[in-house]
């Protein structure tokens, strides 16, 4: 499973969220998954071969029409909230 | 990777007064000038982020990080700390209002992950993230910080 986690910039809080989901899918037992942290420039290709784009309230409608599951996260920090939001997409 | 490290005195401001996002975002970039981390045109490339793409850097309750991509007014990677006085809105829907405010730069995209892991744990610590909110001074803010590591 590929799972692109987006920012604005692709070096803060895409970073955060990358290790956070990382962390959270180690909780979940997916030994598998791929995790990407994206800027909004690149996302929209990433999040083309992707399985689930991980973002804030802000930057999900940027992403626009992608057949990926677009996940908004509201605090990046919580492994809680994450591994709670990717719990119905691990297969 | 101890923060406290990452942050000397001049990085740090604490109970700053600031009116609104713009200058809560300039006293963080400030701090970074103030290291010699980046340059005041860094300030206004942290701003204008959020101007383009909403204060999406609003990641936690009460917590910005403010940043913007590397560029040539980054002369090395580095963060600030800035604790306000009073909360200030960014416009964040789950996460406002913020009362603390870390300026990141960095040189390329890798050089500081290990910054982001140390930040990463120290915010999911309810307890230690008020602890650090409560601290009146850079130097307090330093020794909360070097506390909270991890021990080697």
């Amino acid at each position: 499973m590929k799972i692109v986690a987006v920012c604005g910039m692709g070096i803060g809080t895409s970073v955060l969220l990358k290790m956070n989901a990382e962390k959270a899918l180690r909780a979940l037992g997916v030994d598998d998954a791929d995790v990407e942290a994206a800027d909004i420039g690149t996302a929209r290709g990433a999040a083309r071969t992707a399985d689930v784009v991980l973002t804030s309230d802000e930057l999900a409608p940027e992403i626009g029409d992608v057949p990926a599951t677009v996940i908004v996260i509201d605090n990046f920090t919580s492994v809680a909230e994450i591994t709670e939001k990717l719990t119905p997409h691990i297969g | 990777m101890d923060l406290a490290e990452q942050l000397p005195e001049t990085a740090i401001a604490t109970h700053v007064a600031a009116d609104d996002w713009r200058a809560a975002i300039r006293a963080a970039g400030e701090r970074l000038v103030a290291t010699g981390v980046t340059t005041d045109a860094y300030t206004d490339e942290m701003i204008a982020a959020v101007e383009e793409h909403g204060p999406y850097i609003v990641i936690a309750p009460g917590f910005a990080l403010a940043h913007s991509r590397p560029s040539p007014a980054v002369q090395r990677t580095g963060i600030s700390w800035v604790t306000l006085a009073e909360p200030v809105p960014f416009g964040s829907k789950a996460n406002d209002p913020v009362s603390l405010v870390v300026g990141l730069a960095a040189t390329d995209h890798d050089g500081h992950l290990e910054i982001m892991a140390a930040l990463a744990g120290i915010l999911a610590d309810d307890d230690a993230f008020q602890a650090l909110l409560a601290a009146d001074s850079p130097t307090a803010v330093r020794e909360r910080l070097a506390a909270l590591s991890p021990a080697a």
